[in-house]
C-alpha cells in the first residue's frame, strides 16, 4: 500500500544511513552531557561521544538491559521533567520489578508516525473500522495502536481485552473491518464466535488482523487466514520503545523497523557481537529520537534475524523476520537450547494436533525431563487405543527430530489447556534448581 | 439387512485421572441415559470408555456439549447362552469365518449374556453369525 510517509520509507539506504549516523551523535552527546547514567557507563566502558566517528561505532557503546529500567525505577534514568511528560506507561512487571516508560509530547508523536507508516503498509486506512482488542492502561498495546490508527483516519472501537461475546456482537454490528489484539486472543474470538454460531469469515466484515506482543508463527498465520478468512500482519514493540512500533507490510515478508526512529543490531546473546544479516541473535535497538527515555543498544531479549534486502514494497527501512523466542523463554533441557516457539512450530506441521498446548518441564533425579502436553482433536480422535498411540509416537518423533531432545507428549481432553487472553504462558517448569 | 443388526457405541476419550468416569456417567445420568453396558481400555494417560446405550446420539450431542471427545463406532451385540460353552459358540463362529475381534466386552443380562463385538469385517460378521444360527441385537433398541 502506499506509504503514509514516501521521502523517509522509500530514502535510498546510504542516504537513511547516513540521517541515522547524525542522529546517533547527537543523542549521544545529549545523553553524556546531560544524563549522569549515561555518562557513567560510558565512562565505564572508556569511550567518548567523540570515538562515533561512523555509523558502526554504535558497537563500541554499553549495552542498556531491562534491569537498567528496573534499577532506575521510577524515572531515575529519564532525560526529561516531570512537567515535560504527557504520559506514563508501566510495564507489568510479570519478571521482576515494574519498569516506568515516559513521553513526551513529541514521543508520542513519533510512536503514533511510526505506527500511521506501519499501519498504512498494510492497507489500514480511512474507511476502516479497527477493533482495538489489547489492554487499555498502563500497557501500551492499546493506546498505542488506538493513536496510530486514528492517526491514519481510521474508526477505532476500543474495545480492550475481555467480554469476547459482546466484542463478537460489536464486530457484526458495527462492521469491523481490522482488529488489533494478540494471536493467541484472535484465535479465542474464532471459537467463541463458533459457538455462538458465528462465522468470522462468512457473518462479519473482518479482513485483517494485526497481531503482536507475543511470539507466533507462519503455520499460526496460515491457519488465522484459512480459518477466518482475513490477512493476518505481525506487529512489533515493546514498551522500552514506547510501545507497538512496526508492523509488516502487505508483502509480508518481515518487519519494517523505521531506521529514523530506531536503529537495529542483532547480537550474539552469548558474546554480545554483532552479527550480519540472516543471523539468527538478540534484538538490539536504540531508539535514535526519544526525549524522555532514550535506549541505547537496548538489548530487549526476543530472537529474531535483519533480512537482507529491500522489501518488494520499495520501502527501504531494514525488516526484521519473525520474532522465535526469548532469550529468557529458552529452556535448557538436558543441555539444549529449548524454545517454546520451536514446539508450535513443529505441532502446527502436524495434521489434526489442535493449536493449543503446553510444555511441562521437570526433573527426575538427575535428568531433566520434557513433556508436551496436546488436546485431541476431532480428526485424530479414535476408538481405538493403537491409533491414539500412533499419534502420540508421531507427535513425539516429530518434536524429537525438531528439537534434539527427546519429548514425552501426553493427549489431554479438549478444552482442557489453559487459554490466555493477554500474553501466552505455555510453559510450566518444575525444576527446582 | 446386515444394517439392523449394526449398533452405534459411543466412545469418549478420556485422560486417566480421577474423576473423569464420574463426571460422563453423571452427564449421562442427567440426560436421563441408560447405558446398557460400556468398557474402559487404558493406555500410558489417557484412556478409552466405550458405551452402549439407549439413546446414542443425544448421548453424543450431551457429552460433545460438554467439551468431551466423542465418536460413534459400528459395534455387534451377540446374545451368548449364559452357561459354560456360550463364548465358545461365537468365538468359534467368528473365528471359522476368518473375521478378527479387535475388541470385545460383555454384560450377563436379565433374559441373556450378551458379547459387545468391533471386528475388522463387521457385515461378513453378521452374516455368518445368523447363518449359524446365532442371535443379535437388533440396532432399533438404540434410538
Amino acid at each position: 500500500m502506499a506509504p503514509w510517509n514516501p521521502r523517509t520509507e522509500e530514502m535510498p539506504l546510504d542516504e537513511l544511513k547516513r540521517l541515522q549516523f547524525k542522529l546517533l551523535k547527537s543523542l549521544v552527546y545529549r545523553l553524556y552531557s546531560f544524563n549522569d547514567f549515561y555518562r557513567r557507563r560510558m565512562k565505564e566502558h572508556q569511550v567518548h561521544p567523540d570515538d562515533i566517528k561512523t555509523l558502526e561505532d554504535v558497537a563500541k557503546l554499553p549495552f542498556m538491559y531491562k534491569s537498567d529500567l528496573r534499577d532506575g525505577y521510577p524515572d531515575k534514568i529519564f532525560t526529561a521533567e516531570q512537567n515535560e511528560l504527557v504520559r506514563y506507561h508501566v510495564s507489568s512487571g510479570t519478571t521482576g520489578k515494574p519498569t516506568v516508560v515516559g513521553y513526551t509530547e513529541r514521543d508520542i508523536q513519533n510512536w503514533s508516525e511510526s505506527l500511521a507508516r506501519a499501519f498504512s503498509s498494510c492497507g489500514l486506512g480511512r474507511g476502516d473500522v479497527i477493533q482495538v482488542s489489547y489492554g487499555y492502561g498502563l500497557f501500551t498495546g492499546g493506546l498505542g495502536a488506538h493513536y496510530g490508527a486514528e492517526r491514519v483516519g481510521a474508526t477505532v472501537l476500543p474495545t480492550s481485552v475481555g467480554n469476547t461475546e459482546r466484542q463478537i456482537e460489536l464486530m457484526q454490528d458495527l462492521r469491523v473491518t481490522a482488529i488489533a489484539c494478540t494471536p493467541s486472543y484472535l484465535l479465542h474470538i474464532g471459537e467463541v464466535a463458533e459457538k455462538m454460531g458465528v462465522s468470522i469469515k462468512n457473518d462479519t466484515d473482518l479482513r485483517m488482523g494485526i497481531l503482536g506482543a507475543e511470539p507466533w508463527s507462519e503455520q499460526m498465520r496460515t491457519r488465522i487466514e484459512d480459518w477466518l478468512g482475513i490477512r493476518a500482519y505481525d506487529i512489533y514493540g515493546t514498551s522500552e520503545l514506547s510501545g507497538p512500533m512496526f508492523t509488516e507490510c502487505t508483502e509480508q515478508k518481515g518487519i519494517h523497523i523505521w531506521g529514523d526512529l530506531a536503529l537495529v543490531e542483532i547480537i550474539d546473546p552469548a558474546t554480545g557481537e554483532v552479527l550480519g544479516p540472516g543471523e539468527q541473535g538478540e534484538l538490539t535497538i536504540t531508539m535514535l529520537q526519544k526525549e524522555a527515555l532514550p535506549m541505547v543498544r537496548y538489548r530487549i531479549g526476543d530472537l529474531t534475524a535483519v533480512e537482507d534486502g529491500v522489501c518488494p514494497c520499495g520501502r527501504t527501512h531494514p525488516r526484521i523476520g519473525r520474532i522465535r523466542g526469548r532469550v529468557d523463554d529458552m529452556l535448557i533441557i538436558r543441555g539444549i537450547n529449548v524454545f517454546p516457539s520451536q514446539v508450535e512450530h513443529a505441532l502446527l506441521e502436524i495434521p489434526g494436533v489442535g493449536k493449543h498446548f503446553q510444555i511441562v518441564v521437570d526433573r527426575k533425579g538427575a535428568l531433566d525431563s520434557m513433556l508436551v502436553r496436546v488436546e485431541v482433536s476431532e480428526e485424530v480422535f479414535s476408538d481405538k487405543i493403537t491409533e491414539l498411540m500412533v499419534i502420540k509416537k508421531t507427535v513425539e518423533h516429530r518434536l524429537r527430530s525438531s528439537l534434539n531432545v527427546s519429548v514425552d507428549v501426553e493427549l489431554v481432553e479438549p478444552g482442557t489447556l489453559p487459554r490466555f487472553e493477554g500474553k501466552s504462558k505455555k510453559v510450566v517448569d518444575r525444576r527446582s534448581l | 439387512m446386515e444394517d439392523s443388526y449394526i449398533v452405534k457405541q459411543i466412545s469418549i476419550f478420556s485422560e486417566n485421572r480421577p474423576g473423569r468416569l464420574a463426571a460422563v456417567a453423571g452427564a449421562l445420568r442427567d440426560a436421563g441415559i441408560n447405558i446398557f453396558a460400556f468398557s474402559i481400555a487404558e493406555a500410558n494417560g489417557f484412556g478409552v470408555v466405550r458405551a452402549l446405550v439407549d439413546r446414542p446420539e443425544d448421548a453424543y450431542r450431551t457429552l460433545t456439549d460438554l467439551g468431551f471427545r466423542v465418536s460413534f463406532t459400528d459395534v455387534i451385540g451377540v446374545k451368548m447362552r449364559d452357561e459354560p460353552g456360550g463364548l465358545s459358540d461365537i468365538a468359534s463362529i467368528l473365528g471359522d469365518a476368518g473375521i478378527n475381534i479387535e475388541y470385545a466386552y460383555a454384560y450377563s443380562g436379565k433374559d441373556a449374556a450378551v458379547l459387545i463385538l468391533r471386528v475388522d469385517q463387521v457385515e461378513d460378521a453378521v452374516r455368518q453369525i445368523l447363518a449359524r444360527g446365532g442371535e443379535l441385537l437388533k440396532a432399533s433398541l438404540f434410538r
